[in-house]
């Protein structure tokens, strides 16, 4: 075997041997580097109790209920299987809406909903333009009826 | 075959050959760009939700892309400079260094510009930023420890094997929005298959992509060009190509 293939062989093997370390490690730490929950998983309890935690999923349509004079709205999440109401006292992003995708920051409270103090909006990978949307709804709701 | 390629490792072969293509890829880049972002921030429509604000995608994706490009590009070059002792590789991987370090910190920014209005937040700690934030170290760790070995042959080598340890980097990077739940959204592009980008938005993307690549390769050929007459100071070709000009 020349000197180069021992050397070729020998950056094989770090590298395979380092692919497998961090894939182990990474599905170890797997908890952790899940950025939210979902709904299902809020009700099944996974979330660590008395802790802060993440609950991410969409806005349910006309769940969304501001109070007048002040901050404070209420809503309800939803991942199409479980929900998850949450209070949140504080400015929302322009991404918010209904059926949007949502990630809200905060602890389950006694009454079992969500006390947030931070909201982010999630943005899904679709881009275009109105007048495509629009068509869209129409074809969509054109099916639906 | 194979003596074409042993003739592209000699360093004046390569000098000559990369002096003439600099140009080329500068002029391509140049058009490309002005006329990617032209067309992005004038031609293409506004997005539904986004409205204007989606127009960042077309610096943000391309460096996103180009900052992964170039680090596989290093670690390449790295290795094969590692595995056949070839002095030019090392010359080429240590040339890509900034430039990919330029580019995420683009990435990292753009996106960040990006973020506080529509996700409503700067930055978050989800698995896509903070592995593309350990690659901006990567590249900084790979710029500092070429530079703290004074040795040129002992920092090539110990360099090299960090640029490709880093690899490993980058599948999670890439990745990082397909297994874990994060807060950043999956590829707009280079999915197998039909883009989530209408075409008339998409074609300026691509464009802005293509022009990124001809920037990157018309400066990393200057680089490697300065590199290559740096490390061969003291030799005769040096001398007549300089004078040559």
């Amino acid at each position: 075997m020349k000197a180069r293939h021992q050397r070729l062989m020998a950056i094989g093997l770090v590298l395979v041997g380092l692919g497998l370390g961090t894939t182990f490690l990474l599905r170890a730490m797997n908890e952790n580097i899940l950025f939210y929950y979902s709904p299902s998983q809020v009700a099944a309890g996974e979330p660590p109790e008395g802790r802060r935690f993440r609950v991410g999923g969409l806005v349910v349509n006309g769940s969304v209920d501001r109070v007048p004079g002040d901050l404070e709205v209420h809503f309800v999440l939803t991942d199409n299987a479980k929900t998850v109401p949450v209070v949140y006292s504080g400015i929302l992003p322009d991404l918010f809406r209904e059926g949007q995708g949502i990630i809200a920051h905060g602890e389950m409270t006694q009454d079992g909903s969500f006390r947030a103090d931070e909201v982010l909006a999630k943005h899904d990978e679709n881009y275009m333009p109105p007048e495509v949307e629009d068509s869209l709804k129409q074809v969509h709701g054109g099916s639906e009826t | 075959m194979w003596t074409w390629i042993h003739k592209l490792g000699s360093p004046p072969h390569f000098y000559r050959i990369a002096t003439r293509l600099t140009p080329w890829f500068g002029w391509a880049a140049l058009l490309l760009i002005v006329a990617g972002i032209y067309g992005g921030l004038y031609v293409a429509p506004t997005d539904y939700q986004q409205l204007d604000g989606f127009r960042i995608i077309y610096v943000h994706v391309p460096s996103a892309s180009l900052s992964l490009f170039i680090y596989v590009n290093m670690a390449l070059a790295a290795a094969v400079g590692l595995v056949w002792r070839i002095k030019l590789a090392h010359a080429i991987a240590a040339a890509c260094a900034p430039i990919g370090a330029s580019f995420t910190f683009l990435a990292l920014a753009t996106g960040s510009i990006w973020a506080k209005p529509m996700w409503g937040t700067w930055w978050v700690w989800d698995a896509r930023l903070t592995s593309e934030l350990v690659l901006l170290f990567l590249y900084f760790g790979y710029m500092a420890l070429r530079a703290a070995i004074d040795d040129e042959n002992r920092a090539d080598r110990a360099s090299a094997l960090l640029a490709i340890i880093g690899v490993i980097n980058v599948p999670i990077i890439k990745y990082s929005v397909d297994w874990w739940n994060t807060l950043h959204q999956p590829a707009t592009l280079s999915k197998l298959g039909k883009p989530s980008m209408d075409p008339d938005m998409l074609i300026w993307l691509l464009m802005m992509l293509a022009g990124f690549m001809c920037f990157f390769a018309a400066v990393v050929l200057t680089r490697a060009r300065a590199e290559v007459l740096l490390r061969a100071r003291d030799q005769r070709w040096v001398r007549q190509a300089l004078e040559g000009r």
